[in-house]
């Protein structure tokens, strides 16, 4: 990799080959593309506000990997633990 | 004891399962061991030629199966190691002509009398794919640094494990160190990093295998040779002895992480 290339912030082409591996293997590996993945999580919005307040905005879910087994991670922030602070006041 | 039953399959075409069939086959009968390998690329025979046995076929594995010789009839003796034989494929058009349960058959009359049976697979996942698998012990998967190859063999460890032959292992072939070194090759690390299995082996990329082929006889005759050394290591690790790893990529790591991979310390 030339210096101008690293000036420019250009990866060297085996680190692009990796990342791009590593996101095509979770879909492949999961038969679960973006998309679906998108709509997952909509899905999942919808279901827990029915029962706790939740911060859909900052909400994240993946699929991560330990070794060769998959593991779809969600994070989810609730609201309900401000509501309570206020009320102990 | 009986046979251990080994085929190498990819997934994408052209990545070396011929070459590498052929050469640990070699590697496997320099160590004294008795082999017979079985091109299952039926219509597209090729083993014979990387053995240099072209010359010599009388009967193929079909003649086997529907009966028209017997086994022993179909079995090449190679020219220069007298354990080891050769079960041509058939060059007919029909890819059914063999079906999973035949090579089963075909192979438990191996399993006595031989110490390794190494099966050459052809590419895809098809019917050709799961007869190769089919009396297999162990799969050895190989691929090449490359990102299509290691995204197909990804696929094929992935099918392995649903038709629970195993997790597969896995041989890298053609890695040019000098390409690794310049961050323009996935390292075997990088490769071993995204399949997470265990390594059995890694190839250099030699132009000695294609000077070799030509003449039909395997590079892992010419102890010499980066790539010939890399399979009869291989070979010797398929026997089950504790090889280190060649420095390819000269990152020295690659030892520890097949250490880390098998569970030894
Ligand atoms: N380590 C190596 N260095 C240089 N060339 C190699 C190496 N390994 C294999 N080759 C070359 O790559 C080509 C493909 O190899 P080979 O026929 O063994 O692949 P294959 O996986 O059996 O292919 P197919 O899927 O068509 O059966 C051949 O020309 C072979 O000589
Ligand atoms: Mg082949």
């Amino acid at each position: 990799m030339s210096f101008f290339d690293r000036l420019l912030g250009k990866k060297n082409s085996a680190d692009n080959a990796k990342e791009r591996l590593q996101l095509v293997l979770i879909h492949d590996r999961t038969d679960l593309t973006p998309a679906e993945l998108d709509s997952l999580k909509d899905d999942l919005i919808a279901t827990i506000s029915r029962h706790v307040e939740i911060d859909a905005q900052s909400m994240r879910i993946g699929v991560q990997h330990d070794g060769r087994s998959q593991r779809l991670v969600a994070d989810i922030p609730l609201k309900t633990t401000r509501r309570r602070a206020r009320r102990s006041k | 004891m009986p046979a251990q039953v080994i085929t190498i399959t990819s997934g994408k075409g052209g990545v070396g399962k011929t070459t590498a069939v052929a050469n640990l086959a070699v590697g496997l009968a320099l160590e004294g061991a008795k082999v017979v390998c079985i091109d299952g690329d039926i219509g597209l025979r090729n083993l014979d030629v990387i053995l240099g046995l072209e010359n010599r076929i009388v009967y193929d594995i079909v003649d086997v199966i529907e009966g028209r010789c017997r086994l022993k009839q179909a079995m090449i003796r190679d020219k220069k190691l007298p354990e080891l034989y050769l079960i041509p494929a058939a060059q007919t058009r029909d890819k059914n002509a063999v079906s999973p349960s035949d090579m089963n058959r075909l192979i438990k009359d191996l399993r006595n009398d031989y110490d390794f049976v190494l099966i050459d697979s052809p590419a895809g996942i098809e019917r050709g794919f799961k007869n190769a698998i089919a009396a297999a012990d162990r799969v050895l998967v190989i691929t090449n640094p490359e990102i299509s190859a290691v995204r197909d063999a990804d696929r094929v460890i992935g099918i392995l494990e649903a038709e629970e032959k195993g997790p597969g292992a896995l041989i890298i072939n053609r890695l040019n160190p000098a390409l690794v070194k310049n961050h323009n090759m996935l390292s075997a690390e990088d490769v071993l990093d995204l399949l997470a299995v265990e390594l059995v082996g890694v190839v250099p990329e030699d132009e000695n295998v294609i000077i070799s082929s030509n003449r039909g006889a395997p590079v892992a005759f010419d102890a010499k040779s980066r790539a010939g050394q890399a399979f009869r290591n291989i070979a010797k690790r398929l026997r089950g002895e504790t090889v280190p790893f060649l420095d390819l990529d000269h990152t020295g790591g690659l030892w520890q992480q097949f250490q880390r991979l098998t569970g030894r310390k």
